[in-house]
């Protein structure tokens, strides 16, 4: 059962939004409804599955309809039509249609939230802040107190529990708007354009305290954010939005490679391929490397030859004429050191580390899939050729 | 055209006379018992503080002052102001003018605050009120100081009632104001988090609110005081007698010590009221 599904969901806004759904249905787009009613389509068909552990990210212009979406998670906006499943106590609940008792305890225990604007209360401590959801639940304060030190300390704040929370900078309020999010233990966290008040720095170095703290907790993260660039970097999946619509769901590689309308080519011109683009999409494939005798050629002239096994796994290399040496690398490492020959890299390898390591090598860099089977090979020519792909 | 109108007046005054009457006749007993359980209130709570010697009444109400804001100066401004007040004579009215405020603004508070959270949630609910609130602050006093004289009889009741009236939207108004510019923000984390409309009320709106509900407070405050010699007309005591009384016999000396008494009070309650500094940093 996935964390949360949408299906069919449509939103609108205003007074006089019943006639809406038909003309959604007539295909009219959200000038001609507004024009028609006078109810503004908020979002329109969306049919989304985030996985139990999955970040994914709502993508999109302002105005696009990803806040909207994400706010029909916990009821904060109205669905028209459609209905959004939460798995909610092992069973999939439809929030568009349950009591409001049921709302309120899934507000309370499955879904949490963070705001753009980190929507602390500026009148109650930071402790205090963090307790809330704990407080509305109706936690005697002992319990509370514990549980609110532990998650300020799993945001680095323990020294600022008793200080206002307009006291601290923006990164300090926005970790506490998190360390409100966890109290609950909430299984979903929806995050609101969590990081866009910030300055650069710190947003970068919130995203990677996010990455951090997810490995750690698992939770399921649906997160919306105006900016490619953050999105391709937390997001496994990503949703990019216009006009209240999923124009292309994916992940990043998937959008960056192959972009579904020239809106999304749009937004992937500018984004910087090396922490996006993977081993597999950069290389060429081991089908087509050029082979003679069981060994697999290097270069032009045939010197430079890697010897495979029966399972098509590198065992050793030919370096004129002489014997040479494999270095192997293990995941993501870019602090590779050993002297050697040939470097063998995982095929997951990101782009920015691969240039890293092709610097260290006068050859190709040899991946290798999960079985250590030869995946591919990634000289200069592959490298150029991805990053001028995008481009051109 | 001009004759047809002055020959078909209509009976205003004399719709709003035989209401009056009506209740008068048919509610008597509801009116009796107000004016019995508001004066006994009020000469209770005069006699209270009557019944503590001056002195120590004083030094209580510096205490209160230095404990609200932890200032030497407005502690010593308050002894001083009610020390010149003993001195010119007019403790008794003084005190009897304090317990007629304190409870027309507890009066207003408990009735007024409640119904600005319920305008401010019920956006038609305050479109409702907001003649009748304009009509209360705008309309001369002595027009409905005649039917409370009517349905309360003469005393400090009718004072109060009106003071009431007269008062009673500075703390609707900034209510209603103070809860409708909660951020939406502020409000949907509440609700995000589960929190009930209760909940959502007293755990977001009312401390968001407060700065400007106490400002309602005071100006309430100010208000009722500036009624006591209009109270003072139909019976009530307090500092506005003496300066009635200056009036009718063309006293100016006693009129000028009355006045100083009234703008002493006025300035302690203001002061010893207004919502200290907020901490740096906060909102």
């Amino acid at each position: 059962m996935p964390a949360i599904q949408f299906n069919k969901v449509d939103i609108v806004f205003g007074d006089r939004r019943g006639k809406a759904p038909a003309l959604i249905d007539q295909g009219k787009t959200r000038d001609e409804i507004l024009a028609a009613t006078g109810a503004v389509l908020g979002a329109a068909g969306i049919d989304l599955t985030v996985e139990r552990g999955e970040i994914c990210v709502l993508m999109g212009l302002s105005g696009s309809g990803k806040s909207t979406v994400l706010r029909a998670v916990n009821g904060l906006n109205e669905v028209a039509r459609g209905s959004v499943l939460v798995s909610h106590d092992g069973a999939a609940v439809d929030v568009t249609h349950c009591d409001d008792a049921t709302l309120r305890e899934i507000r309370m225990r499955t879904v949490s939230m963070v705001f753009q604007q980190f929507g602390l209360l500026p009148w109650r401590s930071v402790r205090e802040n963090v307790g809330f959801g704990l407080e509305i639940r109706g936690m005697p304060a002992a319990e509370r107190r514990r549980i609110v030190d532990e998650k300020l300390a799993m945001v680095g704040l323990s020294q600022w529990a008793d200080k206002h929370a307009q006291e601290l900078s923006g990164g300090m309020q926005q970790r506490v708007g998190l360390a409100r999010a966890f109290a609950t233990d909430a299984e979903i966290l929806l995050m609101d354009e969590p990081f866009s008040a910030l300055d650069p720095l710190i947003r970068d170095k919130m995203q990677d305290e996010l990455l951090d703290l997810q490995r750690r907790i698992q939770k399921t993260i649906l997160f919306v954010s105006h900016d490619l660039d953050e999105a391709m970097k937390i997001g496994s999946k990503i949703a990019i939005m216009e006009a209240g619509c999923i124009v292309q769901c994916g992940t990043a590689e998937d959008i960056l490679l192959r972009p579904a309308t020239p809106y999304v080519a749009e937004f992937v011109k500018h984004t910087n391929p090396l922490n996006v683009l993977r081993g597999h999409s950069v290389m060429t494939p081991a089908c087509s490397v050029r082979r003679s005798d069981g060994t697999v050629l290097l270069d032009r002239d045939g010197l430079v030859r890697m010897r495979v096994d029966a399972g098509d796994r590198p065992v050793g290399v030919e370096v004129n004429g002489r014997e040479g040496s494999l270095g192997r690398v293990n995941g993501n490492a870019g602090a590779f050191d050993t002297p050697c020959d040939i470097i063998v890299a995982p095929v997951e390898l990101k782009l920015a580390t691969t240039i890293a390591l092709k610097r260290k090598t006068d050859h190709p860099i040899i991946f290798v899939d999960a079985d250590g089977k030869l995946a591919g090979l990634c000289g200069d020519d592959e490298i150029y050729g991805s990053l001028l792909r995008r481009s051109a | 055209m001009y004759s047809w109108l002055t020959e078909h007046k209509i009976p205003l005054g004399s719709w709003i006379k035989s209401f009056v009457d009506f209740l008068n006749q048919h509610a008597q007993w509801l009116f009796d018992w107000i004016s019995l359980v508001l004066g006994t209130l009020i000469e209770g709570l005069t006699d209270l503080l009557l019944a503590v010697p001056p002195l120590l009444l004083i030094a209580i109400f510096a205490g209160i002052a230095y404990g609200l804001h932890r200032s030497f100066r407005l502690a010593a401004f308050t002894a001083i102001a009610f020390l010149l007040v003993i001195n010119l004579g007019y403790w008794q009215p003084t005190i009897e003018t304090l317990a007629l405020v304190i409870w027309a603004t507890l009066v207003c508070v408990v009735v007024g605050v409640p119904i600005g959270i319920a305008a401010a949630h019920r956006p038609w609910l305050y479109a409702g009120i907001r003649p009748a609130l304009d009509l209360m602050q705008t309309i001369p006093t002595f027009v409905y100081l005649i039917p409370t004289l009517v349905l309360f009889g003469l005393g400090t009741v009718p004072g109060l009632i009106s003071t009431v009236i007269f008062a009673i939207p500075a703390p609707i108004r900034l209510t209603h104001l103070g809860i409708t510019s909660v951020p939406a923000q502020l409000r949907e984390a509440g609700q995000a988090f589960g929190a009930t409309k209760r909940q959502l009320l007293y755990k977001v709106e009312l401390p968001h609110a407060m700065p400007t509900i106490m400002a309602g407070i005071t100006q309430c405050i100010m208000l009722s005081l500036s009624m006591v010699v209009i109270a003072a007309l139909v019976g009530a005591d307090g500092l506005g007698k003496p300066v009635v009384r200056a009036l009718n016999s063309v006293n100016i000396g006693m009129g000028f010590e009355a006045g100083a008494a009234i703008v002493l009070l006025a300035i302690v309650l203001d002061r010893v009221c207004k919502r200290p500094e907020r901490r740096k940093g906060a909102r």
